[in-house]
C-alpha cells in the first residue's frame, strides 16, 4: 500500500503546463501565434537585412522614404500632443459636467474605433474634401493628414484619462480650494499629477496607432511623395512596385520607432509609479 | 459657471468638427438623392460580391479566432510555463503593427518568394485575406476572455471534476457559460475589425472587382478608380451602419457584464 | 477509510507536505486542524485528486487512487467559497453530478428534492446562487456533493467565509447531518473550537507535518508538544512548565509546592474570571478561575497569592521554548 517510492508520472506538471488546455493546447497556441504573427514579422526583419546593413540604410534614407518617415513621426507626435489636450478636455467634461445627451457624447467617443478607417477617410472627405460644403479644402494637405489621424486616435487619451479622473480625490481638491487655490492652480497642482501616467499611456497608444495608420489617410491625404505621403503609404507603394526589400526596411524602421516610444513610456510610467 | 460652459463648448465643438458634422454630411450625401439611389448603389454586382466576400471572411475568421483565442487565453490564464511573458507580448503585437506592415509580412512569409513560398496561395486570394484579418483581430478574443478566466478562478471547474465531469464536460458546462459574455465581446470586436480592415488587405488582395474586393476595398476603388463619389459614400454608409450595430452590441454586453 | 501514506508535496521551493501519513476511520468526522500555510488544504486536495503528490500514496476504501483523477475517486468536495455554478439554478447545481452520470431525469428530480429537504433548501430549487445567502450557498454545495453518494466527503474550510453566527449554526447542523448520513468526512479548519466541537477525531498539522492525531479530549488534555497544546487552547507557563490556565489554583496561604505571585489585575469575563499575575521572578502568568472560585478568594490587584498546579487534565509540558511566553 505505502510502497510508492517509484517516481510517478509528472501529473502535476502535466496539468499546469498549459493550464486547462495541457501541453497540446499550449503547443497549438504557440504554433498558431508563431504562424500568424511571429514568423511573418520575422520574415520582414530578415528581408530588410538580406542585402546587408548598407542596403538597409540606403532604403530608409532614400529621399522619399526619409521624408515619409520623418513626416509620419512628426505628425504622429503632434497628433499625440493634440490628443493630450483635447482628450483631457473631453474626459473632464464627460466626468465633471452634467448636460443632456452626455451619454450619447460618451458613446460617440468610441465611434472612431468601431468605424472602418477607410470610412473615416471618406467621412472627413465629405466635409473637408473637394466638394466641401463649408469651403474648407484640406484634400492632399498636411492638415488633412493631421485631421485624419486625430479622428482615428480620438478615443485613446479620453478612455485612459476618464477612469482616473473619476477616481481623483475630490476632498484633496476641495482642500486645495479651501486653502485659496484657484481652479487652474488646483487642476495643475492636484489633478494633473494624478493624470500623468494615464496621459502618457494614452498618448503613447495614440502615437503608435498614428504612426502605422493607413486607411484613414489614404484618400484624404493624397499620398503626394515628399509632401503628404506617410510611411505606410510609402511601404504599400514599394510593394506595388515590387521593391520588397525597401518595403521591409521602412517597415522595420517604423516598428522600431513605435516600440521605442511605447517602451520608453512604459519605463517612464513605471519609474514615476515607484517614485 | 462660465468656465464650465466654456470647457463644455470647446469639447463638444471639437467632437462636432471632427466626428459629428462629417458623419452627418456623409449621411446627407448618401441619401440626398433618395433611398432608391442608395439601394441601387449598394446592390450592384460588384457591391453584392464585395459584401459577400466581407461576410465570408468574417465567417472564417470568427471561428478561428474563437477556437485559438480560447486555447491561448486558457494557456495564459491558467498555465505556468517558461516563455509565458513572450506569449503575452506576441498576443498584443498586432495592436502595435501597422496594417500595411501586416500585409508586407504576409507577402514575405507566405508569398511565392517567401519563407513558405507557395505553401498557400495567399496573395490576391481568399486565404491571404483571411490570414491578414486573423492577424489584426488576433488579440480580441484572447484579451476579452483571459481576465474573465482569471476572475472566475478554477474552483467551479474543480467542483465539476469532483462531481464526475470530464475535462470536456467541464469546459462545455461550466467554463464556457461562465466566460460567454467575454467571448461575445471578443467576437463583436473581431467582426467589426474584420469588416473594417483595409490596409493589410490593400497590400495582400489587390482588390479585383468581383473577385478579391471587400467592402472597404470597394469604397476605395469607387472613390479613386471609378470617381464614383456617391457610390463610395453609399458603401461607407453600409459600413457605418455595421459599426453602429457593433457599438450598440458592445454597450449591451457591457451592461450584462456589469450586472 | 482513507489512508494517506508518506505523501510529500512541493510548490517550487516551498514544502507544503513532508512525508505525511494519516488514517481517517470509516464513518468518522475527522478534522484537519492547523494554522494557514500548514499544508492541511494541500493534503485535502491531494486526497480529492485536485493536486498531485510528489511522492506517497492515497488509498480510499481499499482502492489506491494515487493516480486516479478526481472524477473517478468517488468523493464529494466542498470548497470554502462554495464554488457554486453561477449560471445554474439550485436544482441544476445539486443535480449536476447525477446528470453527468446520465441518471434519468425523474430520478434526478426525486434525489434533488430529497437532498434539498435534508439541507433545508426545499423552496429554493428555482433560485440562482446569487439569490442565496452565503450559508444557503454552502448548504447547496453540500447537497451537490452528497447527491452522487460519495464514498468520502472532503470539506475545505467550509464555514470559513461565513460570519460567526451562521458558522456556529452550520457547524452544529453539519454534525447532526453527519450523525444521520455517516459518510466518512474529512474537514479542514483553522478554528480549534470548530474542530473540538464537531470532530470525533482531529489531526493537528503544522509546517507540512502532522503533529498529533486523536480525539478532541485527548488532544486537549494530553498534547504531544507545545505547538498542539498552544493551538488547542490557552497556555500559561510557570517555571518552564506549560499548563492550562484553568489548572492553576490560587491559595491565600503558602503550601508545599506552591509558588508566590502578585495579583496584577482581575477581569470578570462572565462565567470565567481571568487573573493576571506576576511571579516573584517578574514573569507574567495568568490563571482562569470560575466566578465561584474568584468570589471565595476575594482577590484584588496587589494581593499576594500562592499558585498550585491542580486540575484533572494532564496537560503539562516542560518547555524551554520561549515562544510560548507570548501565548500567556
Amino acid at each position: 500500500m505505502a510502497s510508492l517510492a517509484v517516481p510517478k508520472p509528472p501529473a502535476r506538471t502535466r496539468r499546469n503546463l498549459g493550464g486547462g488546455v495541457g501541453p497540446i493546447g499550449l503547443g497549438v497556441a504557440s504554433l498558431w501565434l508563431s504562424l500568424i504573427v511571429l514568423l511573418p514579422l520575422a520574415a520582414v526583419f530578415t528581408k530588410s537585412l538580406e542585402a546587408g546593413p548598407a542596403e538597409f540604410w540606403d532604403a530608409i534614407t532614400a529621399p522619399s522614404a526619409r521624408y515619409a518617415l520623418l513626416l509620419t513621426t512628426a505628425i504622429s507626435a503632434l497628433v499625440a500632443l493634440i490628443n493630450v489636450v483635447t482628450g483631457t478636455l473631453i474626459a473632464w467634461v464627460l466626468v465633471r459636467d452634467e448636460f443632456r445627451g452626455k451619454s450619447l457624447v460618451n458613446a460617440i467617443i468610441d465611434l472612431p474605433f468601431a468605424l472602418p478607417t477607410i470610412v473615416a477617410s471618406i467621412v472627413l472627405l465629405s466635409l473637408y474634401g473637394p466638394r466641401s460644403p463649408v469651403g474648407i479644402h484640406l484634400y492632399a494637405t498636411k492638415p488633412a493628414v493631421i485631421v485624419a489621424l486625430a479622428f482615428v486616435t480620438l478615443p485613446f487619451v479620453v478612455r485612459s484619462v476618464q477612469p482616473v479622473l473619476m477616481e481623483v480625490d475630490r476632498e484633496a481638491e476641495q482642500a486645495a480650494a479651501s486653502l485659496g487655490a484657484s481652479g487652474w492652480t488646483t487642476f495643475r497642482s492636484i489633478i494633473l499629477p494624478a493624470l500623468y501616467p494615464a496621459l502618457l499611456g494614452g498618448a503613447g497608444l495614440a502615437f503608435a496607432r498614428a504612426i502605422g495608420e493607413f486607411g484613414s489617410v489614404v484618400l484624404i491625404g493624397g499620398g503626394i511623395p515628399r509632401d503628404t505621403e506617410v510611411a505606410s503609404q510609402y511601404i504599400a507603394k514599394q510593394i506595388e512596385t515590387d521593391r520588397p526589400a525597401s518595403a521591409a526596411a521602412v517597415s522595420v524602421t517604423l516598428l522600431a520607432i513605435s516600440f521605442v516610444v511605447l517602451f520608453a513610456i512604459r519605463w517612464f510610467t513605471k519609474r514615476k509609479g515607484v517614485a | 459657471m462660465s468656465t464650465r460652459i466654456a470647457l463644455r463648448t470647446a469639447a463638444l465643438g471639437y467632437l462636432g468638427v471632427l466626428v459629428l458634422v462629417p458623419l452627418a454630411m456623409i449621411l446627407y450625401r448618401t441619401f440626398e438623392d433618395g433611398l432608391v439611389a442608395f439601394f441601387q448603389s449598394v446592390t450592384t454586382p460588384a457591391a453584392i460580391s464585395a459584401i459577400s466576400l466581407s461576410l465570408t471572411i468574417v465567417a472564417i475568421v470568427v471561428p478561428l479566432n474563437v477556437v485559438f483565442g480560447l486555447v491561448t487565453a486558457l494557456a495564459l490564464a491558467r498555465g505556468n510555463f517558461p516563455g509565458k511573458g513572450i506569449l503575452q507580448a506576441v498576443v498584443d503585437l498586432p495592436f502595435a503593427v501597422s496594417p500595411v506592415i501586416v500585409g508586407v509580412a504576409l507577402i514575405l512569409f507566405w508569398g511565392n518568394d517567401g519563407w513558405l513560398g507557395g505553401a498557400l496561395p495567399v496573395i490576391f486570394s481568399l486565404p491571404g485575406m483571411v490570414l491578414a484579418t486573423v492577424f489584426v483581430t488576433l488579440p480580441f478574443v484572447v484579451r476579452e476572455v483571459e481576465p474573465v478566466l482569471r476572475e472566475i478562478g478554477t474552483e467551479q471547474e474543480e467542483a465539476a471534476s469532483t462531481l464526475g465531469a470530464s475535462r470536456w464536460q467541464t469546459f462545455w458546462r461550466i467554463t464556457l457559460p461562465a466566460i460567454k459574455v467575454g467571448v461575445f465581446y471578443g467576437v463583436v470586436l473581431t467582426v467589426a475589425r474584420s469588416l473594417g480592415e483595409f490596409g493589410a488587405l490593400t497590400v495582400v488582395a489587390g482588390g479585383v472587382a468581383g473577385e478579391s474586393q471587400t467592402l472597404t476595398l470597394l469604397v476605395h476603388a469607387r472613390y479613386i478608380d471609378d470617381h464614383n463619389t456617391f457610390g463610395a459614400y453609399a458603401a461607407s454608409t453600409v459600413l457605418m451602419g455595421l459599426a453602429l450595430v457593433t457599438l450598440v452590441l458592445m454597450a449591451l454586453l457591457e451592461r450584462r457584464r456589469e450586472a | 477509510m482513507i489512508t494517506v501514506s508518506n505523501v510529500s508535496k512541493h510548490f517550487g521551493d516551498f514544502t507544503a507536505l513532508d512525508d505525511v501519513s494519516l488514517e481517517v476511520p470509516d464513518g468518522s468526522l475527522t478534522a484537519l486542524l492547523g494554522p494557514s500555510g500548514s499544508g492541511k488544504s494541500t493534503l485535502l486536495r491531494i486526497i480529492g485528486g485536485l493536486e498531485w503528490a510528489d511522492a506517497g500514496s492515497v488509498v480510499i476504501h481499499g482502492d489506491d487512487v494515487t493516480n486516479v483523477p478526481p472524477q473517478k475517486r468517488g468523493i464529494g468536495f466542498v470548497f470554502q467559497h462554495y464554488a457554486a455554478f453561477k449560471h445554474m439554478t439550485v436544482r441544476d447545481n445539486v443535480g449536476f453530478g447525477l446528470k453527468i452520470r446520465k441518471t434519468p431525469k425523474d430520478k434526478i428530480d426525486a434525489r434533488v428534492d430529497e437532498l434539498l429537504n435534508i439541507v433545508g433548501l426545499g423552496g429554493f430549487a428555482k433560485r440562482y446562487p446569487s439569490q442565496l445567502s452565503g450559508g444557503q450557498r454552502q448548504r447547496m454545495a453540500l447537497a451537490r456533493a452528497l447527491a452522487v453518494e460519495p464514498k468520502v466527503l472532503l470539506l475545505d474550510e467550509p464555514f470559513g467565509a461565513l460570519d460567526a453566527k451562521v458558522r456556529t449554526e452550520l457547524r452544529e447542523w453539519l454534525r447532526r447531518l453527519h450523525d444521520e448520513v455517516h459518510v466518512t468526512t474529512l474537514l479542514v479548519t483553522h478554528d480549534q473550537e470548530e474542530a473540538l466541537s464537531i470532530a470525533d477525531n482531529i489531526a493537528v498539522m503544522d509546517n507540512a507535518h502532522i503533529e498529533q492525531v486523536g480525539g478532541p479530549r485527548e488532544l486537549y488534555d494530553r498534547p504531544a508538544n507545545p505547538f498542539v497544546m498552544g493551538f488547542l487552547g490557552p497556555v500559561a507557563k510557570v517555571d518552564g512548565t506549560l499548563v492550562r490556565p484553568h489548572d492553576i489554583a490560587l491559595r491565600t496561604q503558602p503550601d508545599a509546592g506552591t509558588r508566590e505571585a502578585q495579583v496584577m489585575r482581575v477581569s470578570h469575563l462572565g462565567f470565567e474570571v481571568r487573573v493576571d499575575l506576576e511571579l516573584s521572578d517578574g514573569k507574567p502568568v495568568f490563571a482562569q478561575l470560575t466566578r465561584y472560585e474568584a468570589a471565595q478568594l476575594e482577590l484584588a490587584g496587589g494581593d499576594i497569592v500562592w499558585l498550585a498546579l491542580t486540575g484533572d487534565s494532564d496537560a503539562r509540558l516542560v518547555s524551554e521554548d520561549d515562544r510560548l511566553d507570548a501565548v500567556a
